[in-house]
């Protein structure tokens, strides 16, 4: 299973390499990590998966927490969440083809971005299991580069991901449940 | 406001954080602070090795409890610290080192003297700084002072490039809280945990209690006796717990785990409870994971939530600083006797007094045990102790009954050999009027010796012990018992220590027999000036208990019953 942790952190140089070296100190075992910008002009965050098979999201979130320039760290796998991924994937096609594969975009919501002779770029943005499913149809038709974002998440509802009391007893000491990034910030 | 130097607010800073010395070494990516130094009211102890300045501002901040500090320059200055800074961070010691750094016009172009030790010391540091411009250096050592010492306290290393110390600026000393860290554990614990807990303990038949390090650095001595009284639980400690109960209560047990005493391993794996007041489940406390108490239920009481079932799983985690949490603790626990569980142990603890190596007579050779036995003796068990790594430390932390806190500082995490000299005149600065020794191998000790010119300098008063046995001792028993005693590279040569210390014109005994032990010990404490006694010792002698690396708990090799 994978747990999704949102970590908000200092925009400051080193805090990315501080989280990373953290990771590899303590040999955690990450799917994937996206770093980006918010709305405070200081604060960046960061979306971290987890694989719970081999490490303790727990153990992820109590050291993330411990590091000075991490603000704070959530772990919203079991709070309703949006969970978005974005893919560029380039396929060989020829003109004929173009029809059948737009109908394909199409069905998944994707759009093709780009024409060439012989190939296509195709952007699809969604939850993971989306974008596994059109990789898979895409497979079979050559696919010549592919990239991928790396999940992003967000709580859903007006709270702003921070405020929900934690499940485990050791994480209650955190903010005191105002509904502002910026005054949470301040307070925990 | 005050315009200074970027030098300058380094020492406006120290002075304002309490500092009164510093250990360090000069260089010329710190050449501005040093100058600057000679205007401010703060020591400075020259070195022989950088890593001596750390392990000095280590053993200082153990010895009182208050912040310690090292100074270096940059490349090698700063790599040579390393060591010491990681000492300091395992064993969880408040220290800030400030580092010159290359010119910031040329950070990133290999200077002379370049190293990244922001990089370098990323892992090894609780958080570190490099300053690129001098608005932002108070802020900064602020910041690391403050961060050393709170929660678990660790380094933190201050990277000051030459240019920002030389640049100057507008000096305010800032006093607005520091936001760090971030998620402050809760003065107040929920009351449901702390009723759990009280109802588990007073159910638990075999319960025992086990404290470390995180004791003393909470101040919980006298709150964890008052627990350990009302419940009459025994207590087993680790390396760092040493000290912060009472060695010689009839509930204390001693150090448990690879070179515990048999009776407090036989207590941990026999428990129905474990209560772990500011310890984290060592390797070397508990040995294999999947055995490792099994039979207990644990309550873990800990400021740090990553040690929370990290090595062990715990049942009932308790985050918070120990001294608060058993004031709120004790009063609801019932008084308790749990008689037969104490008889049991008693038991174990006569079978373990059979092999007792002071039951031994003595022989031609000198025994290291003894040797400690005696120090203790002579010294009224109130000396301050710093050991070095091997065989005397183990030997010193079984031999040594210490009553209390602060009184034996010794490198338990890492396991630094070469660490006693150099902390040892960081906890003299820190005791002055204490009753000092060194206790080091004949390895360890000459990893660094150097810092003996440092000694004679400063014009202080300790005492040093080398358990002199021609090996490095604790490797040369793993030889022995796990690769058929083929000794690679175990035995050592040494310098005569008596003349070496007179080359350092600092009085020195050579003791070969048990009687001459404590005449050799009471003759240095007279002395006015430091004294080196060579205590030569059985060459082949082994520590016992031992639990095997990664065997279980009970599995002990014991030591032999003496049988003349």
């Amino acid at each position: 299973m994978k747990h999704t942790l949102v970590a908000l952190v200092e925009d400051k140089p080193g805090v990315l390499n501080r989280v990373a070296s953290l990771f590899r100190r303590r040999a955690f075992n990450i799917e994937s990590l996206t770093v980006g910008r918010t709305h405070e002009p200081a604060v960046s965050r960061m979306t971290i998966l987890v694989d719970t098979e081999q490490t303790a999201p727990a153990l992820v979130e109590a050291n993330l927490s411990k590091l000075i320039n991490v603000i704070d760290v959530k772990d919203v796998t079991h709070l309703p969440t949006v969970m978005r991924d974005l893919a560029l994937v380039k396929v060989r096609a020829d003109a004929s083809a173009l029809a059948e594969l737009n109908q394909l975009a199409n069905i998944f919501r994707a759009n093709i971005v780009d024409v060439s002779p012989d190939s296509v770029i195709i952007e699809v943005t969604g939850d993971e299991a989306k974008i596994d499913g059109l990789l898979d149809v895409l497979r079979s038709r050559g696919i010549i580069e592919m990239v991928r974002t790396g999940q992003v998440a967000m709580a859903r509802g007006a709270v702003n991901g921070h405020d929900v009391p934690a499940a485990n007893s050791w994480a209650t000491p955190r903010g005191n449940g105002n509904g502002h990034l910026a005054e949470s910030v301040g307070s925990v | 406001m005050p315009i200074r130097t970027g030098a300058q607010i380094i020492w406006e800073c120290l002075v304002r954080e309490g500092v009164d010395v510093v250990f360090g070494y000069p260089g010329g990516a710190i050449l501005p602070t040093y100058d600057a130094m000679l205007d401010y009211p703060i020591h400075h102890v020259l070195v022989r090795h950088e890593q001596g300045a750390a392990h000095m501002a280590d053993g200082y901040a153990r010895a009182s409890g208050k912040v310690g500090v090292a100074i270096a320059t940059s490349g090698p200055g700063a790599t040579n610290m390393t060591t010491g800074i990681a000492t300091a961070m395992l064993d969880s010691s408040p220290i800030v080192c400030i580092t010159g750094q290359v010119g910031t016009s040329v950070i990133g172009s290999d200077a002379f003297q370049e190293v990244d030790v922001t990089g370098v010391t990323l892992p090894i540091t609780k958080h570190n700084y490099l300053v690129t411009h001098v608005e932002d250096l108070a802020q900064a050592i602020r910041e690391a002072f403050h961060i050393a010492r709170s929660d678990r306290p660790g380094p933190v290393l201050v990277d000051v490039p030459k240019d920002v110390q030389n640049a100057k600026c507008e000096f305010v000393y800032p006093d607005d809280e520091i936001p760090y860290p971030r998620r402050r554990v809760p003065a107040q614990v929920p009351a449901a945990d702390l009723e759990r807990a009280a109802e588990w303990i007073d159910q638990a038949e075999r319960p025992v209690i086990l404290v470390g390090h995180g004791v003393q650095i909470s101040g919980a001595m006298d709150q964890v006796l008052e627990f350990a009284e009302k419940t009459q639980i025994p207590v087993a400690l680790t390396l760092l717990g040493i000290g912060t109960f009472p060695a010689q209560h009839r509930l204390c047990l001693g150090m448990m785990g690879m070179h515990g005493e048999a009776y407090a391993n036989r207590a941990v794996q026999g428990a129905d409870l474990l209560v772990a007041f500011g310890m984290r489940f060592d390797d070397r406390v508990t040995g294999n994971l999947k055995t490792y108490a099994k039979h207990a239920k644990k309550i873990h009481v800990e400021i740090d939530p990553s040690e929370i079932s990290k090595n062990v799983h715990v049942d009932l985690p308790i985050l918070g600083d120990l001294k608060a949490v058993l004031e709120q603790l004790t009063p609801r626990v019932a008084a308790g006797r749990r008689d037969a569980w104490r008889e049991q142990i008693s038991e174990w603890r006569m079978e373990s007094e059979a092999r007792n190596i002071l039951r031994r007579e003595d022989i031609d050779e000198l025994l290291a045990a003894h040797v400690i036995h005696d120090l203790w003796e002579a010294t009224e068990g109130n000396a301050l102790i710093v050991s070095d790594v091997g065989q005397h430390q183990m030997w010193e932390a079984q031999y040594y009954l210490h009553e209390k806190p602060r009184s034996l500082i010794t490198s338990g995490g890492l396991g630094t050999m070469g660490f006693a000299l150099p902390a040892a005149i960081g906890a003299k600065f820190a005791q002055p009027d204490a009753d000092v020794w060194v206790v080091a191998g004949d390895g360890g000790f000459q990893m660094t010796q150097a810092e003996l010119a440092t000694l004679k300098q400063e014009g202080l008063k300790l005492n040093i012990a080398i358990i002199n046995n021609g090996y490095l001792g604790m490797v040369r028993q793993w030889q022995e018992f796990f690769y058929g005693r083929r000794y690679a590279a175990t035995p050592i040569l040494s310098p005569d220590f008596v003349k070496l210390a007179d080359a350092y014109d600092i009085p020195a005994m050579r003791v070969t027999r048990r009687e001459d032990v404590i005449p050799a010990i009471q003759a240095a404490r007279e002395k006015p000036g430091p004294v080196v006694i060579d205590f030569r010792v059985v060459q082949e002698d082994s520590v016992y208990p031992m639990v095997p690396a990664g065997a279980d708990l009970h599995a002990m090799i014991r030591r032999p019953v003496p049988t003349q």
